[in-house]
């Protein structure tokens, strides 16, 4: 076991490393810097202005060098310095973390308390009327995007009530902080929840034809029991598998998601940082990200190895 | 009986009217006026950037020497008003400008403010102090100017090499505030201290900024506001949405559109809105140092193939105007009159008259319907400057020209624009002041960072120097047209249209007045009120 921990310790160290180097050197390959952005806003291109703050940045340095500075001052814990708004890096991403967490967590906790039940009762009553409406339900989740549902949400929210749910930074009450973050996150979600429901539908179907449910049956077990003790319990772990993977494609939902409702979580964030080339902003955050999936990733790797022993053997 | 009974009621009526009026039109001390701001300005200091993201919500941080009066919808010398000076005069042949400043004013922090700061401004200006902008979009703003001479904390001179009385228009700009002395450049783009109405509270990335009222303003009782704050919104619809729902204020000055701002007439009906132009040129600029635009018979074919009537009515509805370089009348004040601009070819009516022509020209260089000439459009790629290069491919196709959309990410359009890497560019290009001074010579002057596709005449540059000098309105005026026909004629920087766009703000906010033909210099907000 302890040489399995190793090796998945050490394989967890050269994929940051490998990342680091991705992010570095992609970011180094799209055209034009933070220097070529500020230009182009202030419409003019003066090449010793130009020069001079791209070795005021640090930019002129050889790129070796630069990632150098970078990822030796991330293990020290020195981000450097926003190059947009001049501040401690750190200290732009961390505030930014918490919204976005709260908002993916009620995304995932919207999709699988939706998704799950949803899709076992249109397993239970394949074929129904029941059935082939939750089914166009989750195609239209599918189909939709975020993005427009969000527009869809805020302008029906406008048309009826006058109302418009976009971000609030100083609720007053926890009902009020609630509702900051349900609205967005359940046009995030709903995508999400119809992948949810779908693969619970299809698995509970397999499930349901399986010989221990007739015996269940036969037994005299309730309907309530059959499906949700029996069956789901076997059903669920192809769900839990898509949840895993739709938390970390999430990111990408949550990016539109952010720019509809005003949301100033990481995702938004991030793109934006992009946009200006801010590279300390861009590195840091996406290496932060890099480490909380690899991370995840070694805890999901090490449960597994508690309980299949096989894995502990053969790896 | 009936009749005096109706006469006191019209009375009573009227009374309660007029009392009504005057109660609305007393300004009403407090409030926080909440604004969504269209973008992240990438810093705070007004002097390093080069877009009205920046004025409008720091403008109201700073004092000018002189400002343009806030109230007043059109920017001309005669409305021109002192504000950290006092008074002003032209000495010594017109060759220095002297201010007597304003005693008794300090900066937000506490200093006060003396002529000193105006000489740290303007010599950071000009690239002649030790501490430097990291970046100085308007030096050649100042290209007459020999230096700047204080006398006493109280008065400052800006001695020139020669007359421009267009300095004065220039310092009324929402683009010239005055900085301290004390505070370094790179403090200034985070945390700027002013002499303004309202002190600088945070600024925060793609979220808020947010300014408090200074209860020390040298103007007593002003200003009427408590405060204002910016929510950033860079979607549209979200923005306009909060808007219609009464989440803010008013909307972002001049950003509504003339499509949009239907949506907003039919939701919010009792909303106030507003319809200006923005002093901002939607152009064509030509590679013409490399084949086939070197040609000055393919570039004039270009000119005279443009249906300016059909890019206005398509993209504002018809609320646009046709002119030369300069914003034409009414709101613009340096406009040629419409005769002469109809003698220049490709601005006559006659649309298919000017397009024959047009093709006569491409066939003397060699195409015609068997061989078209093909050429990329590059722009930026954001709509304002997408949707007009797509109108623009769609006209040059009449002439045997087929163009090809090349989109370029804001990033690259300057150095792509600066190494030439271009045929033709659709561009937009805003003017700070409704001044030919300052269009002229950013754009088109010999050498200028901002003349993109590098004109040069030398005998209009010697043109521009004259009409700089000339005091006489009348005078300037006449010269200034005949320059901007030449510039047209030379197919310089073909000019499409000026745009027009919509700016709301709910019925209760009162004391906006804006700007009619510039977008740079109205947001000092020290007269705006809210009646609730």
């Amino acid at each position: 076991m302890f040489a399995y921990l190793v090796r998945r310790l050490l394989l967890m160290l050269v994929t940051l490393f490998g990342i680091s180097i991705v992010i570095f050197f992609l970011l180094r390959i799209v055209p034009g810097n933070i220097v070529d952005i500020l230009f182009a806003a202030a419409g003019y291109v003066d090449p010793a202005d130009k020069a001079s703050l791209e070795k005021e940045l640090g930019i002129d340095q050889p790129l070796v060098v630069q990632y150098w500075h970078w990822i030796s001052g991330f293990l020290r814990g020195d981000f450097g310095y926003s190059y947009v708004s001049e501040k401690p890096a750190l200290q732009e991403i961390l505030p930014r973390i918490p919204i976005t967490a709260r908002l993916a967590g009620l995304a995932l906790l919207f999709s699988a308390s939706i998704g799950i039940p949803l899709g076992v009762i249109s397993a239970v009553k394949q074929g129904t009327r029941l059935d082939y409406a939750l089914r166009i339900v989750s195609l239209s989740g599918l189909s939709l995007p975020s993005f427009w549902l969000g527009l869809l949400i805020l302008t029906a929210s406008v048309a009826m009530f006058n109302q418009m749910p976009i971000f609030n930074p100083n609720p007053q009450t926890w009902l009020e902080a609630f509702a900051t973050y349900a609205v967005p996150a359940a046009a995030v979600g709903f995508r999400s929840a119809a992948l949810t429901m779908r693969i619970t539908r299809s698995s509970m179907l397999e499930v349901l034809r399986q010989d221990y449910i007739r015996t269940a049956r036969a037994k005299g077990a309730s309907d309530a029991a059959v499906n949700y003790q029996h069956a789901l319990k076997n059903a669920i772990l192809p769900v839990i598998t898509v949840i895993g993977i739709e938390a970390a494609f999430l990111i990408g939902g949550l990016i539109v998601t952010e720019t509809v409702f005003n949301i100033p979580g990481v995702a938004r964030f991030l793109v934006e940082a992009i946009r200006w080339r801010d590279y300390p902003i861009v590195q840091n955050l996406v290496m932060l990200i890099a480490i909380v999936v690899v991370s995840a990733n070694f805890i999901v790797d090490m449960l597994y190895a508690v309980f299949d022993p096989r894995i502990r053997y053969t790896d | 009986m009936r009749s005096v009974r109706a006469l006191a009621a019209t009375a009573a009526l009227s009374l309660l009217a007029f009392s009504t009026i005057a109660l609305a039109g007393e300004p009403k001390q407090g409030g926080i006026l909440r604004m969504y701001h269209r973008d992240s300005p990438g810093n705070a200091s007004i002097h390093e950037g080069a877009t009205y993201s920046l004025n409008v919500p720091f403008m109201p941080v700073f004092n000018n020497l002189v400002i343009y009066k806030q109230d007043v919808a059109q920017n001309s010398m005669d409305t021109i008003v002192p504000e950290l000076a006092e008074s002003w005069a032209w000495v010594n042949d017109n060759k220095t400008l002297t201010f007597k400043l304003r005693a008794g004013v300090k900066w937000h922090d506490g200093k006060p403010f003396t002529s000193a700061d105006v000489k740290c401004t303007f010599d950071m200006l000009m690239g002649k102090s030790q501490q430097k902008f990291r970046q100085n979009p308007r030096k050649t703003w100042y290209e007459q100017v020999n230096d700047v001479s204080t006398n006493g904390d109280l008065e400052v001179s800006f001695n020139l090499k020669r007359p421009q009385p267009s300095l004065l228009a220039l310092l009324a700009s929402g683009y010239t505030p005055v900085y301290p002395c004390h505070v370094s450049p790179g403090d200034m783009r985070t945390h700027p201290i002013g002499t303004g109405p309202f002190k600088f509270v945070e600024f925060k990335a793609n979220e808020s900024i947010k300014l408090t009222r200074n209860p020390d303003y040298w103007r007593k009782g002003r200003p009427y506001l408590d405060g204002i704050e910016f929510t950033i919104i860079p979607n549209r619809s979200t923005a306009i949405l909060a808007f219609v729902a009464g989440k803010f204020d008013m909307a972002f000055p001049t950003e509504v559109s003339i499509p949009l701002l239907k949506d907003v007439k039919s939701q919010a009906p009792n909303a106030v809105c507003v319809v200006e132009p923005n002093n901002v040129a939607t152009n064509i600029i030509v590679n013409s140092s490399a084949p086939p635009f070197d040609n000055i018979d393919i570039r004039r074919a270009m000119a005279l193939s443009l249906d300016r009537k059909a890019f206005i009515s398509i993209m504002f509805e018809g609320q646009g105007d046709v002119g030369g370089t300069l914003l034409p009348p009414p709101n613009g004040l340096w406009g040629m009159p419409k005769e002469m601009l109809e003698s220049i070819p490709g601005y006559g009516p006659d649309i298919n008259a000017n397009r024959e022509e047009a093709k006569k020209l491409m066939q003397k260089a060699g195409y015609g319907p068997d061989k078209h000439l093909a050429v990329k459009v590059s722009t930026r790629n954001i709509p304002v400057y997408r949707d007009p290069a797509v109108i623009l491919i769609d006209q040059l196709k009449s002439i045997y020209i087929d163009g090809e959309l090349d989109v370029v990410e804001t990033a690259n359009w300057f150095p792509k624009i600066a190494r030439k890497d271009y045929m033709l560019g659709l561009n937009l290009t805003g003017n700070a002041v409704d001044d030919p001074d300052q269009s002229f010579y950013e754009n088109y002057s010999c050498g200028s960072e901002r003349n993109y596709t590098n004109y040069c005449n030398k005998e209009i540059e010697k043109l521009f120097d004259v009409q700089s000098q000339e005091t006489d309105l009348n005078k300037r005026k006449k010269l200034v047209w005949d320059i901007d026909k030449k510039l047209q004629e030379d197919v310089a920087r073909p000019i499409i249209f000026h745009a027009r766009t919509g700016s709301c703000w709910q019925p209760y906010v009162k004391g906006v007045t804006v700007m009619s033909n510039s977008s740079y210099n109205g947001y000092r907000y020290e007269d705006v009120w809210m009646d609730k």
